[in-house]
């Protein structure tokens, strides 16, 4: 027997080691965390650094208004706003239709702030509301792939969220809108029912309804959410993998959670009524029918328990029917079959573009593309297969949870382009969970070959994670000459050998600098998609030239205008994109805005545009509208101006009003 | 145009005309009226003499009440021949006057001479007033083509209460294009200036008025609204923010606008409005910013060396008369150059109003924000300002800090003097706020440590909290297992060594001693195993444990019996003087069982460790 002298050194400490061992591993794992959070926060200033601190696009400019009139008039006022600056002559009642969620977190941040004397302004917290919200969001990410694959899994996971374009397009700082807390709020949903149903906590059954409240209160995607659940829940129980811990992950979450969803008043009723709602009711009652059945089953013997089950069908049966006829029936005298349009354009995606324009006119509502594929989530596309094909070894529930959740945000990111922000999150996950299986596999077998000799201690140390594990077989390498005797070899890589066969180093080793460069070349690119992509706020453009830098500050111009030049109360009309930075950039009264909740006004706007001028001045004349903003771009080239739009109008317009028709604005009928 | 009169004071004056009021006499007057910027200045050079007996030391100087109500600023000063103004000039006081026998339309200044006057003596000095809204846009409405036209009003002759013995006047324009203007005897036009005399030996009280019509396309930019903030830091920075409401106050503009006109010919449509502002900053000026309430206005320009910063902003619309605009600029100044101590007391020495040119300021107010822990705050202007005090509570304040509040009406760009705030301030309240962060962050690691060492669960007695603790117990007694296992596996690897030796020395005592030594201490590290065991055996939170913990003990003694056999072997063999491949024989089945066992108790350690 040659074993070599270093393992008589390295045993006994061995040992000593084990605690301290631990300790390093989850300093190390914290500052990776730590280090992926500052990542995830300042991957998203390039909007600040490159252009300015300001709010993006439409719909945050709104939410910007909301949060200043919180923070000016406390949250009894905001409950009550009903807005009069919207929608002339109808108004909005705001504190009953927005989603408060982002609007109260940055308010609260900001109240926090300011009563430590620390006078930031509402908009700057706006603005970095969404950046350190990916923080969260990302460290949300590691806990729940903790939960289903482990630490190493879990860091992968929470790095490449941090950086995965698809969500830094909607969280960059300024991008002030419900998805910037709603993801971190989705995800930290998912990790805790995670968390419950591993570990049959009440605990957690608790928190996860609160967090759940969170989602409801921050984003109309929390639907996802109560239908995923659901689903997930009856997979488990179709399987065979109902226990008491998917009880306790389960019944908590529909009764509180639903009955804290009501609270919200945007929700309201809708938590009972509507058919988002209804599966996971269906779900409820089949869960407390399962248990019921496992009860039985405990207590009777198994003839006993065949006679009852005969009984229990036949007649459970019958009633079962009955109740479905009825809510069949229930359903069906609603002529959207109960579905909000929103909700059914996902279901069938023909659906908007036959009824509902307004809804099919936004183009964040259309398909997406296979190259926005490509840019929203790039390598990730290619790693999620093998992450399901991870997490099928071995099947838990928490990895079938994650297989469901990816299948199903594929379809929904197929449907519109929006929701591919719900797929990022899945593919990251199931992507770390790949990336970090692959590095375990190879990691292992290059340790087996070159440090088989050495002591187990440095390979286990190695094997905390797969990430840590990196720097420190690098280390191991250096420090061992290459032994290659036939050794005992260490039992990690034994069982690795058992698994997947064993790897040469050489081989191994190659295969791990072309995984590394994956995740590195994918990283160029997120980068770039910040910087470039996704960074421009959209009301300022920036263009080069070969004389230098132009800048198009064009709108606020406009905005800047309205405000100092015209009367407070003067109404302003405009093509409903615009309602939402008019109200709140210029401080003037609109006709309508980007909540498109009467479709009849803005067809009359529309129909307005799309008139001659003299009727144009009579329907105009008739909503007390003084000035007509218009967005012209044909002088500098700007592609998306009210000229772009006019279809739309002339579209949304025909929808109610008959005598505007499509074919009367194209030139094939013209000439 | 021409239709437009203004004899608005003649009548009264010439009936009010009165005896004049001392023995004073002007004996040479200069005024020369400059409307070359929408701010009016008068600069008069007067030559007073003494013609009475008497002594006089001060003189009157009147104003209509029509230019009286938009005077901003008067100053008077000896007149110094050319060449020789190098010296800085002392200001002659200057206070309101109002003498009993004057008519009530005239507002009445007196300048105290430096020195009484004699008879017969004269004396020169300059003043000059600083006129506000004195231009008056005609036609008050023009398009965006159109260009811009104002009219003056004033009189060709010196309003006095001293007779003038001579005088001239001249008006220069901003452009030689005139609409129309009055022609009175001794009138002449060269280019851009218009003069008027001389006359000689007019009386007192005489006014003759003339008007000029003319083009006007310079800036008309009035500040509704202008409150500076100066925040005195004393880590070295003087920030100063201002905050911008303007307005143009030319003719107001009507019709529509066409901004791709404006774009093309911008000084023929749209000559009247104006583009951009100058600021000139202080010298090292740093961190400018230009921004409104909707966010960054990318229109601007600076441009610095030694002597001064020059900022040029632009608003984010041409400003058209009657046009209004908001927006605020800030910068950083270096704080050595405007601070200083003196006394004891620290001051600020800082200009009063703003780096504007020629901008007219309605309302201005200066707050002065000291460091928090100031006392003793004093201002020292130099001209009457109304003031207050506030405080203003900002980064990582308790009580606030000091702020004093100076508003002055009228403002134009001669008030752009220095002026004093005096205080108190100890250095160490400097250190007050970085201490305080300091010990934020110390009392939130200390209470992370106190959470996770002190033991804070609410009921002592629960079962839970009981088993937990068990669990740990149990927990630290497999530790100690552990590490005796552990320190055997170590005997039996000095035992290995000692073999390797034997086969590379042959020294069979050195190997017999290690075995000896090796057999003591396996017997102490059983003995103490022992008690561990029994305790985990009545421990019931160690059920879950205990089977392997006992099987793998088991394994360890199996191993060690395999050890010493294997050990006993070839120490034998050797003694027995038999071959090496002999022995390696002998004990190459035993070398098979005792990897195999030795890689059980891996196993074995590594699965309680997970535990």
């Amino acid at each position: 027997m040659a074993a070599p002298e270093t393992s008589t050194a390295a045993v006994p400490t061995l040992y000593t080691n084990n605690t301290l061992r631990n300790a390093f591993g989850g300093v190390l794992s914290f500052f990776i965390l730590l280090l992926i959070g500052v990542m995830a926060f300042s991957i998203r200033l390039f909007s600040v650094i490159k252009y300015e601190s300001v709010i993006h696009e439409f719909d945050p400019y709104f939410n910007y208004r909301v949060t200043q009139f919180l923070a000016k008039n406390g949250i009894y006022e905001f409950w009550n706003w009903f807005d009069d600056r919207t929608w002339y002559p109808l108004g909005r009642v705001i504190g009953g239709t927005v989603y408060p969620g982002l609007t109260l977190t940055a308010g609260t941040i900001w109240w926090l702030l300011n009563s430590l004397n620390i006078p930031l302004s509402v908009e700057t917290v706006c603005v970095f509301t969404a950046p350190i919200f990916s923080a969260f969001a990302s460290w949300a990410t590691y806990l729940l792939t903790k939960e289903v694959k482990g630490t190493g899994a879990g860091l992968t996971a929470a790095a490449l969220l941090a950086m995965v374009p698809s969500y830094i397009s909607r969280s960059v700082a300024g991008s002030y809108d419900n998805e910037a807390v709603a993801i971190f709020a989705l995800i930290f949903t998912f990790y805790l029912y995670i968390k419950t149903l591993n570990t049959g906590s009440l605990f957690y059954a608790t928190l996860n309804s609160i967090a759940y409240f969170y989602m409801v209160c921050s984003w109309g995607g929390y639907t996802f959410i109560i239908n995923l659940i659901p689903m997930h829940v009856l997979l488990c129980i179709v399987t065979g993998r109902f226990s008491s811990r998917l009880y306790i992950a389960y019944a908590p979450l529909v009764v509180l959670g639903t009955l804290l969803a009501a609270l919200v008043p945007v929700v309201g009723f809708n938590a009972v009524m509507t058919s988002e709602h209804f599966a996971s009711f269906l779900v409820f009652i089949i869960i407390h029918v399962v248990a019921f059945v496992y009860y039985i089953k405990g207590i009777l013997s198994p003839k006993m328990f065949k006679v009852a089950v005969t009984l229990v069908v036949s007649v459970g049966l019958a009633v079962c029917c009955a109740v479905i006829a009825v809510l069949i029936a229930l359903v069906a005298s609603s002529p959207t079959k109960g579905w909000s349009g929103r909700s059914l354009s996902l279901l069938d995606p023909t659906y908007a573009s036959k009824y509902i324009p307004i809804i099919a006119s936004v183009s964040e509502h259309q398909p997406p593309t296979w190259p926005s594929y490509f840019m929203d989530i790039n390598v990730l596309a290619f790693l999620v297969p093998a992450g399901i094909i991870a997490c099928f070894l071995p099947l838990s529930d928490a990895s079938s949870f994650v297989v469901l959740y990816i299948a199903t945000s594929v379809y929904f990111s197929g449907v519109m382009v929006r929701l591919m922000l719900v797929l990022a999150p899945a593919a990251c996950i199931t992507s770390g969970i790949a990336l970090s299986q692959a590095f375990d596999v190879f990691t292992g077998s290059i340790k087996f070959q070159l440090t088989g000799a050495s002591s187990n201690t440095e390979v286990d140390a190695a094997e905390t994670s797969s990430s840590t594990a990196e720097s420190q077989t690098d280390a191991v390498k250096t420090e061992k000459p290459e032994e290659t005797a036939k050794n005992r070899p260490s039992r990690k890589s034994k069982k690795k050998e058992r698994e997947h066969g064993e790897k040469p180093s050489t081989e191994a080793k190659a295969e791990k600098k072309r995984l590394l460069a994956l995740p590195l070349e994918s990283s160029v690119h997120c980068v770039w998609a910040a910087a470039e992509a996704y960074s421009a706020p959209s009301i300022v453009l920036t263009s080069r030239s070969h004389d230098g830098l132009h800048v198009f500050d064009d709108f606020r111009e406009a905005y800047a205008w309205l405000r100092h030049n015209t009367d407070v109360d003067d109404k302003v009309a405009s093509w409903w994109d615009y309602g939402y930075q008019t109200t709140a950039m210029a401080n003037r009264t609109v006709i309508v805005d980007n909540n498109t909740w009467n479709n009849t006004h803005i067809a009359t706007v529309g129909t307005a545009m799309s008139s001659p001028e003299r009727a144009a001045w009579e329907i105009f004349h008739s909503l007390d509208v003084k000035y007509v903003l218009v967005v012209f771009g044909g002088l500098v080239g700007y592609p998306s101006d009210d000229i772009n739009k006019f279809l739309w109008m002339v579209r949304i317009g025909g929808g109610v009003f008959p005598h505007i028709k499509e074919p009367d604005y194209l030139v094939s009928s013209l000439c | 145009m021409e239709s437009f009169r203004f004899c608005f004071l003649m009548l009264t004056i010439a009936i009010l005309a009165s005896p004049a009021l001392s023995d004073l006499v002007l004996s040479k007057v200069d005024r020369r009226i400059y409307l070359t910027s929408h701010i009016v200045r008068i600069s008069s050079t007067m030559k007073v003499e003494n013609a009475g007996s008497e002594k006089e030391s001060k003189v009157l100087l009147a104003f209509p009440e029509q230019q009286a109500k938009n005077m901003a600023y008067l100053i008077a000063t000896p007149h110094e021949g050319k060449g020789k103004g190098k010296n800085p000039v002392v200001a002659l006081p200057v206070e309101a006057a109002n003498p009993k026998d004057m008519p009530a339309a005239l507002t009445l200044y007196s300048v105290s001479l430096p020195k009484g006057l004699a008879e017969g003596d004269s004396f020169t000095f300059d003043v000059l007033a600083v006129f506000t809204h004195a231009l008056r846009p005609i036609p008050e409405q023009i398009t965006q083509a159109d260009i811009q036209l104002v009219l003056y009003q004033d009189s060709a002759h010196y309003l006095s209460p001293y007779a003038v013995k001579v005088q001239s006047l001249s008006v220069k324009l901003p452009d030689s294009r005139i609409e129309s203007y009055t022609k009175l005897e001794n009138t002449k036009i060269h280019g851009s200036e218009i003069k008027y005399g001389p006359y000689e030996n007019i009386p007192s009280f005489s006014y003759s008025p003339i008007a000029v019509h003319f083009e006007s396309n310079l800036p008309f930019a009035v500040a509704h609204e202008l409150v500076r903030e100066i925040e005195i830091s004393h880590w070295g920075n003087v920030q100063v923010t201002e905050h911008y409401k303007l307005i143009h106050g030319g003719a107001q503009s009507k019709g529509e606008f066409s901004r791709l006109d404006f774009q093309a010919r911008p000084n023929v449509r749209g000559a009247s409005a104006f583009r951009y502002l100058v600021a000139n900053l202080p010298p090292r000026a740093h961190s400018v910013y230009y921004r409104d309430e909707i966010g960054n206005i990318s229109t601007s320009h600076l441009r610095g060396d030694s002597k001064k910063t020059e900022l040029l902003i632009e608003p984010r619309y041409p400003m058209f008369g009657g046009w209004r605009t908001a927006f605020t600029i800030g910068y950083g100044l270096p704080l050595q150059d405007f601070l200083f101590e003196s006394d004891g007391k620290r001051f600020l020495n800082i200009t009063f109003s703003s780096p504007m040119v020629e901008l007219v300021i309605d309302a201005l107010i200066v707050k002065v924000v000291l460091p928090e822990g100031s006392s003793d705050i004093s201002v020292a202007a130099p001209f009457p300002v109304e003031q207050w005090q506030e405080t203003k509570i900002s980064h990582l304040d308790i009580d606030g800090r000091p702020v004093v509040v100076l508003k002055k009406t009228n403002v134009v760009p001669e008030h752009n003097q220095f002026f004093q705030v005096y205080y108190h301030f100890s250095q160490l309240s400097m250190l007050r706020e970085p201490l305080m962060l300091i010990s934020g962050f110390f009392f939130f690691f200390v209470a992370c440590i106190v959470y996770m060492h002190a033991d804070i669960s609410i009921s002592k007695s629960s079962a839970s909290y009981l088993a937990k603790q068990q669990w740990e117990e149990v927990q630290a007694v497999i530790q100690q297992v552990q590490n005796i296992i552990s320190r055997c596996l170590t005997t039996h690897d000095n035992l290995e060594a000692s073999l390797r030796d034997l086969s590379r020395t042959g020294n069979i005592q050195a190997c017999k001693a290690a075995r000896k030594a090796a057999d003591g201490l396996l017997k102490e590290l059983s003995k103490e195993l022992k008690p561990l065991l029994t305790f985990l055996q009545s421990s019931p939170s160690a059920a879950q444990v205990l089977p392997k913990v006992e099987e793998l003990v088991a394994k360890e003694r199996e191993l060690q019996e395999k050890v010493m056999v294997k050990h006993s072997t070839v120490v034998d063999g050797y003694e027995k003087k038999l071959g090496a491949r002999d022995i390696e024989n002998r004990v190459a089945l035993q070398q098979q069982k005792l990897t195999a066992l030795r890689q059980e108790v891996d196993d074995l350690l590594e699965f309680i460790d997970e535990i």
